[in-house]
């Protein structure tokens, strides 16, 4: 029997199950009961256990947040309060309050054809085959946190986009945190990128209300056709109240490329997942992440990429800064199986501790089982490099300049390789304001008051 | 210009200058000379103000003001500018960038407004010149992946930006070829005038072959143990240091 903090969310299902699935569809309230099964003999990780290095999953789950379960309308007009826009970037914009999607509009119409985006509890309804061949397939339902969302999500997102068909522009999903008390919500994502096809999605994460506590629990299922590209950039920007679990599956065909980019701009207390799968050969996987901490901000980073077929290449690449009391984790595992020659694995985890109360713990972990392969592993725990700080000092740029620029140039080579020009371009205006200790770099939106 | 008297410095508790003399007036050139791990080089970060270098005892005074006492973006802005024998590379900092940020601290020191951004590239077109600085090389980030002759180039280059009073130049000649120290040293003695003053600090007679100092000081164990005119240069050139530090130890 489950005790702790799993116990309130066990005892709301099993009071509340009738609500949950009037207000879901079919295909996700087919998953319900396994998870029910499995949350009651599950315990969570304690901080400190193995892949869970400053990650208390049992203090981010206890509060008793509210859900609305019953759907009921929360007062927000996301349009009239918030664009999160970046400018340049002509996209097709959806947006979620909370963890219920609300039609954006035009944005349905902007889409070319062969790309369905919208409700994922609408589609379920409206097409339920679909969602049941896809939803639940690459979630790990023995890993607590993804059995919590199966358990409890009604909606979210779904994007699909069909065999050969090309999007240029950009996809954006605003999720929207908000509401007059503190809340949870409960995010699923189901993302099918068909053979052939090529598109990009930016998912920009944000909390309006700096003065609650929010608990934004979400689980993201990726599956990418042979020969698809896709590229997936998920951009935090919520509040210190503002707790985070965030659980990405991916699973690659024979020939795809994808790129993945966790860029965590401001946070409170963030748990990143990433669980990759190379399922057909001489396919292409960047996985990318960045955080920015300060204050008493935390973030851990968890992934595991499986090279389980041969050929495929992939590349890792983790930076974070750490000030005042921050604290951060990644573990890294990359799995690679007996038969998967020819594969190629780089994994690099770089981070910068500015002060004596930060604390950073960094872990890879290679498995490699089989010896025709090329992989390689760095990780750094470090401070401003003296010899750079003072050189620039002789030039007349004072410590606070200095120190400045040397966290933005280290966060370059994460910036620099986003593929979208207008979103690179904004990221780094606001990590360099971010850095500069000004609050939200967001220029447009409503928490900077503009 | 430069008052130094009595100067004793140390790094991890190792005493390395110990009573270092040294006035310089507008308009000169000073060489300080000497065998490697006299203390030339501490003698520049100390002058520079490089927190890793405690100064003991001593004065140094800059233009009547206390040099000693200020954090080293200070000594830049009230115009001292060190040209460093390991120039740092910044990847990921762009020259662009790190220029235009230096050019505007020093002016907002100076209470005046950010220079305007065509006035900027006019400015770094024109001291680019002075050095035959590739145009490429400002795109990029500072010093990274440059040539060891682009580097003190480039050294040179962000002397000419700055224009200091007085310039110490720690072994720029070092790792050089003939072409490259013709161009670096061309470069110095264009920015030469009666107002400003340089500190040459080199190891070998070489780079004065090109830029003519009038006073020569050999540095040794921590001590300015002679001073002269270019002939001591020639001196050191044709009899290496041996007999000064016989001279010296022998005392």
């Amino acid at each position: 029997m489950s005790m702790g903090a799993l116990k309130q969310y066990i005892d709301l299902f099993r009071e509340h199950c009738g609500l949950i699935d009037a207000n879901s569809a079919a295909p996700l309230n087919a998953l319900r009961p396994e998870a029910y099964r499995l949350l009651q003999d599950m315990k969570l990780p304690a901080e400190g256990d193995d892949n869970y290095e400053n990650c208390d999953l049992e203090a981010m789950l206890a509060p008793d947040y509210g859900l609305n379960i019953a759907r009921v309308d929360i007062d927000v007009n996301p349009q009239a309060t918030f664009r999160c826009d970046v400018p340049m970037l002509t996209t097709s914009l959806f947006m979620l309050v909370n963890d219920t999607f609300a039609a954006a509009e035009g944005a349905v119409e902007s889409l070319p054809e062969g790309v369905e985006a919208g409700s994922l509890r609408r589609l379920a309804i409206e097409n339920p085959e679909v969602v049941s061949a896809y939803y639940g397939k690459l979630a790990d339902m023995t890993n607590p946190v993804t059995a919590l969302d199966t358990m409890l999500a009604q909606d979210g997102f779904y994007l699909r986009i069909r065999k050969g068909v090309k999007v240029d522009k950009p996809i954006q999903l605003v999720n929207i945190l908000e509401n007059g008390m503190p809340l949870m919500a409960v995010r699923r994502m189901l993302i099918i990128v068909e053979d052939e096809a090529e598109a990009k999605l930016l998912v920009c994460d944000h909390t309006q209300n700096p003065d609650l506590d929010f608990l934004s629990l979400e689980t993201v299922e990726m599956f990418v056709g042979c020969n698809a590209r896709f590229d997936y950039y998920n951009l935090e920007e919520s509040t210190e109240k503002t707790t985070r679990i965030s659980t990405l599956y991916l699973r690659q065909e024979a020939g795809s490329n994808v790129s993945v980019d966790g860029l965590t701009l401001f946070n409170g207390t963030t748990r990143n997942e990433y669980y990759t799968l190379f399922a057909g050969e001489d396919a292409e996987l960047h996985l990318y992440g960045m955080g920015i901490e300060d204050a008493s901000r935390k973030v851990s980073t968890y992934s595991r990429i499986d090279h389980a077929v041969p050929r495929c290449r992939s590349n890792e690449m983790f930076k974070y800064t750490l000030d005042d009391t921050a604290k951060g984790a990644f573990t890294g595992r990359i799995h690679v199986a007996p038969g998967a020659v020819k594969t190629e694995a780089f994994q690099s985890n770089r981070n910068l501790v500015g002060s004596n109360e930060a604390r950073m713990t960094s872990r890879p972990e290679l498995e490699i089982y089989n010896d025709d392969v090329k992989c390689s592993h760095g990780t750094a725990i470090g401070q401003l490099n003296e010899m750079q700080m003072f050189y620039m000092r002789t030039r007349g740029l004072d410590e606070a300049t200095a120190r400045l620029l040397l966290k933005q140039a280290f966060m370059a080579d994460i910036i620099d390789r986003i593929k979208v020009d207008a979103l690179r371009d904004r990221l780094r205006l606001m990590t360099e304001r971010r850095f500069a200790g000004e609050s939200s770099a967001c220029a447009s939106c409503a928490r900077c008051g503009r | 210009m430069l008052k130094v008297k009595d100067l004793h410095a140390q790094i991890n508790g190792k005493e390395i200058l110990k009573g270092i003399d040294l006035e310089i007036r507008p308009g000169e050139v000073h060489a300080i000379m000497g065998p490697n791990g006299s203390g030339k080089s501490t003698l520049s970060m100390v002058l520079a103000g490089n927190p890793a270098y405690e100064v003991t005892e001593g004065t140094a005074e800059f233009n009547g003001k206390d040099l000693l006492s200020m954090p080293p973006e200070t000594r830049s802005h009230e115009g001292l500018f060190l040209g460093f024998q390991y120039p740092v590379e910044i990847p990921g900092v762009s020259m662009v960038n790190f220029m235009r940020a230096a050019v505007n601290a020093k002016r907002e020191y100076f209470h005046q407004p950010p220079m305007s951004a065509t006035d900027f590239l006019k400015m770094m077109r024109e001291k680019r010149a002075v050095v035959e600085l590739d145009n490429k090389l400002a795109s990029r980030s500072v010093n990274e992946g440059f040539s060891g002759g682009e580097k003190k180039r480039n050294e040179i280059f962000q002397m000419a930006v700055l224009e200091p009073k007085l310039s110490i130049l720690d072994e720029t000649d070092s790792g050089l070829d003939v072409d490259a120290l013709r161009v670096v040293a061309e470069g110095v003695n264009k920015l030469k005038n009666e107002n400003n003053a340089t500190i040459v600090i080199t190891h070998y007679q070489r780079l004065l072959d090109y830029i003519r100092p009038e006073f020569i000081h050999i540095l040794y164990k921590g001590r300015i143990v002679k001073s002269g005119g270019p002939e001591l240069a020639l001196e050191i050139e044709n009899r290496g240091y041996d007999w000064i530090k016989e001279e010296v130890d022998n005392q």
